[in-house]
């Protein structure tokens, strides 16, 4: 009995003071070195901001894609092949379906959680592309993209335009109505492309639309090639994060040297790992009470039949209002057409925004002359011309997405189509050009207020002993303060240098 | 401090209790933990839901309620916990100059160009032959699959099966007769024979409609094309290929429910709203001896929005 105890106490005090988990790292440690970087990586300092928290929002939604793309593809049949629907919706009973609709009904319906688990992936889907956006416009508007960033901001647009393509894939997969509508105005615009057009639509669909091989090729490009793209991707994007270190927003203690916030363990990753399941969770209840795309109701494709109000998934909206207020304007000569009145809108029109994206932070470097690095991010305010600049492009996109609903609109407000149509011509041009000079001088008003949202204070003038008189501010009032830029003595795991810098406690490496 | 030192781990109970910092954020602490306590077990009963509504196969709505409602509490308690109740920054870290030195940098571009570079400046006519078979493969391997993608459009955008004599057919195969239809009615028809192909769907596709009892010309030249008040359009849009299935009977328009084209029927299909750039075009149509409705011959253009190659 006792030399039992014994042996289990010897036991314990061989494994040294910290049990299992030392044993295990010192085992790693031996074979892979793991014990040095682990330490850094844990020690990782991320800086608070509720607006950080908006490219988390897009990766966990990616998460939630990953998990429940991979339960869909265990039901769903990537085959044109005509079957007759024999499953359990009855107003589909009999009539002859793609195997794609029939399978994707049946397992909405047939499949336990199945329906669940679409209205899941397709929520997810919306909110990734999202998050994004608004993630990139944050980037944007605090300068977070300036050297060192550039690169990341290349890899960010990329995961982005690589989420709308694979969007619009996987929404093009069931087969319904809806969507067979929107490949087929896709095809017409690969077949816009001067030159090449014919080809690459011939190329991309097997043949003149609806072609042969549409679905097995869109369903092989949905679930391996992009989304492997879009894993290399995010790593790339995480890995340069991590190398480059998060940007902070000025305040006191926070410099261009360092990094001031929560420890990556335990404190961040309770945070973020707590948002992983509050984002999964949104999801899930979205997929539990908000319908999303329900083929059953659109019925399968059918190339002669159409649906009212057919619109894309938001993200497309953009391209969709653009193809619906260009004025017809077909280019013939020489015996050949230029469709100008597809090229122009779904073309030319993101082929400007996006690259203006991509080369803004290099426009930005050669207009300026800021050739420094930056690691601290700018108060919009500070930079009215590009916070304008960023406020008309997206108003500019902003109106091309309402104009996608022209006909809703017109319905819904008891107007001519033709007037709706006019108004949002006007409100294209207009509504950018009044959006730059609003944001420019509000930034500048802005900038001219620093104390704005505070209350004044008490000028306090004073004469000193040589009959010399001072006059000074009082300080703000205390719930005017804010005290989370206000830095403290900080404490560690580490027995640290206690030599502060600027009241914030250094973790020596 | 060395660097060994800096680096060993120091338990949080080493750390003086009395520490400010290490102090939960929360007024009141017992209070937050009762509620992350709350939450998570919110979190573990909606769980039990969720196993309990997917072992009796409950709806849609019952799943997603309880797995959401359990990622939601879960996530709630879990964040709370680490914003109140663990330890409080804010932590500075330094941060690294990434960039080498000059020498650094110098000898890497000397291991490329010297080095690398010295040995193809050698040998350049290897060089040359290793680029060239490169270049070669790629090129080979680049053509081929392209080309086996798919066919090359040649004359396929410019012609559908319709062809002279075919009957008029609509989606179930039926021929239409000339009294089949009211005036300021509208049908789908294809060729016969078409109507279940993919083509015949995608580009044969045509309304036809009953614009009077007497012969209609939509235009100059068309005299002949509307026999009894029938006259036949490409139901494509030219715009970007949406069929023009609303037929907007007192004003006699087509309208594409995308972008909302609208076309005159009773003028040639000629646009008279929205982004479409060119009528539809006409099918020419005779009524044989027996009373049906056929095609005098194939459309005189290419359906369908417009490409390169069309005229």
């Amino acid at each position: 009995m006792s030399d039992a105890i014994a042996t289990k106490r010897s036991k314990r005090e061989a494994r040294g003071p910290y049990g299992r988990v030392g044993t295990a790292i010192n085992e790693l440690d031996e074979r892979l070195g793991i014990a040095k970087g682990g330490r850094t990586f844990l020690d990782k300092i991320f800086p608070d901001h509720w607006s950080f928290m908006l490219g988390e929002i897009a990766l966990y939604s990616f998460v939630v894609l990953l998990a429940t793309g991979v339960f869909l593809t265990l039901y769903y049949i990537p085959s044109s092949a005509i079957v007759t629907y024999k499953g359990s919706y009855l107003p589909l009973y009999g009539q002859h379906v793609t195997q794609a609709f029939a399978s994707s009904v049946d397992l909405s319906f047939s499949v336990r959680a199945g329906l669940l688990m679409r209205q899941m992936h397709h929520w997810s889907c919306d909110i990734f592309v999202g998050a994004m956006v608004v993630h990139m416009a944050r980037v944007f508007f605090t300068g977070a993209f300036r050297k060192p960033r550039e690169t990341n901001w290349i890899v960010g647009l990329s995961l982005l335009i690589l989420a709308i393509g694979n969007g619009f894939l996987g929404y093009s997969l069931p087969d319904d109505l809806v969507s067979g509508t929107g490949l087929r105005i896709a095809y017409s615009i690969m077949e816009s492309i001067p030159l090449v057009g014919t080809y690459l639509g011939f190329f991309v669909f097997g043949g003149n639309f609806p072609g042969t091989s549409m679905i097995p090729r869109f369903f092989i490009l949905h679930v391996l090639i992009v989304p492997l793209l879009i894993m290399g991707l995010v790593g790339a994007h995480l890995f340069l994060l991590v190398r480059q270190k998060h940007t902070q927003f000025p305040g006191p203690g926070r410099t261009e040297n360092n990094v001031v916030g929560s420890p990556m363990f335990p404190v961040f990753m309770a945070k973020t790992t707590g948002f992983l399941f509050l984002v999964a969770g949104v999801v899930g209840l979205l997929g539990a009470f908000a319908q999303i795309n329900p083929i059953w109701q659109f019925g399968p494709y059918d190339a002669a039949r159409i649906s009212y109000a057919v619109q894309p998934d938001w993200y497309m909206g953009f391209l969709d209002g653009a193809l619906r207020i260009f004025p017809a304007w077909s280019f013939h000569s020489f015996g050949h057409t230029i469709p100008l009145e597809v090229t122009i809108p779904a073309v030319v029109l993101p082929g400007i925004i996006f690259n203006l994206a991509f080369a803004w932070p290099a426009l930005e470097r050669k207009f300026t002359g800021d050739n420094a690095i930056h690691h601290l991010l700018d108060r919009p305010s500070l930079r009215p011309k590009r916070t304008a600049a960023g406020a008309a492009v997206l108003a500019f996109l902003m109106i091309l997405f309402i104009a996608s609903s022209t006909d809703v609109i017109a319905n819904f407000m008891h107007l001519s189509l033709s007037s709706v149509l006019w108004a949002m011509r006007i409100l294209t041009f207009l509504v950018p050009l009044i959006t730059y000079p609003v944001t420019y001088y509000l930034a500048k008003e802005m900038q001219h207020a620093p104390g704005s949202g505070k209350r004044k204070t008490t000028n306090v003038v004073s004469r000193s002993a040589t009959g010399e008189y001072l006059a000074e501010s009082a300080p703000a009032y205390d719930e005017d303060v804010h005290h989370e830029l206000v830095a403290k003595t900080v404490p560690t795991f580490i027995e640290a240098d206690l030599d502060s810098d600027n009241g914030v406690r250094k973790v020596p490496r | 401090m060395s660097e060994n030192t800096s680096r060993t781990p120091v338990n949080l109970q080493s750390v003086r209790e009395s520490d400010p910092h290490l102090q939960p954020a929360a007024k009141n602490p017992v209070v937050v933990e009762r509620v992350i306590a709350l939450n998570f077990i919110a979190a573990m009963l909606s769980f039990v839901g969720f196993l309990w509504a997917y072992i009796v196969n409950a709806q849609a709505w019952k799943l997603g309620a309880t797995f959401g409602g359990g990622m939601t509490f879960l996530g709630i308690g879990l964040i709370a916990w680490g914003k109140y109740l663990m330890p409080r920054g804010p932590f500075v870290e330094e941060r690294h100059v990434l960039a080498s030195t000059q020498g650094e940098r110098d000898a890497m571009s000397d291991a490329i160009v010297k080095r690398g570079g010295g040995v193809i400046q050698r040998r350049k006519f290897l060089g040359g032959l290793l680029g060239g078979s490169m270049a070669l493969v790629g090129a080979a391997s680049i053509w081929p699959l392209l080309r086996s993608l798919g066919p090359l459009p040649k004359g396929t955008l410019f012609h559908t099966d319709w062809r002279k004599g075919a009957f008029a057919v609509d989606q179930s195969g039926r021929r239409i007769h000339k009294n089949d239809l009211a005036v300021g009615s509208i049908v789908t028809v294809f060729p016969e024979g078409k109507q279940d192909t993919d083509n015949g769907q995608a580009v044969d596709q045509t309304v036809l409609i009953r614009l009077s009892n007497e012969h209609f010309t939509t235009q100059k030249g068309r005299e002949s094309w509307g026999p009894h008040g029938y006259v036949a359009y490409s139901k494509l849009c030219t715009h970007l290929g949406c069929p023009v299935g609303l037929y907007e009977q007192q004003l006699q328009l087509l309208v594409c429910p995308c972008h909302q084209s609208m076309f005159d029927v009773t003028n040639g299909a000629l646009p008279n709203f929205g982004p479409a750039p060119r009528p539809l075009p006409q099918l020419p149509l005779y009524i044989d001896s027996n009373g049906y409705i056929r095609a005098q011959s194939d459309f005189h253009e290419p359906v369908g929005p417009g490409f390169w190659e069309r005229a």
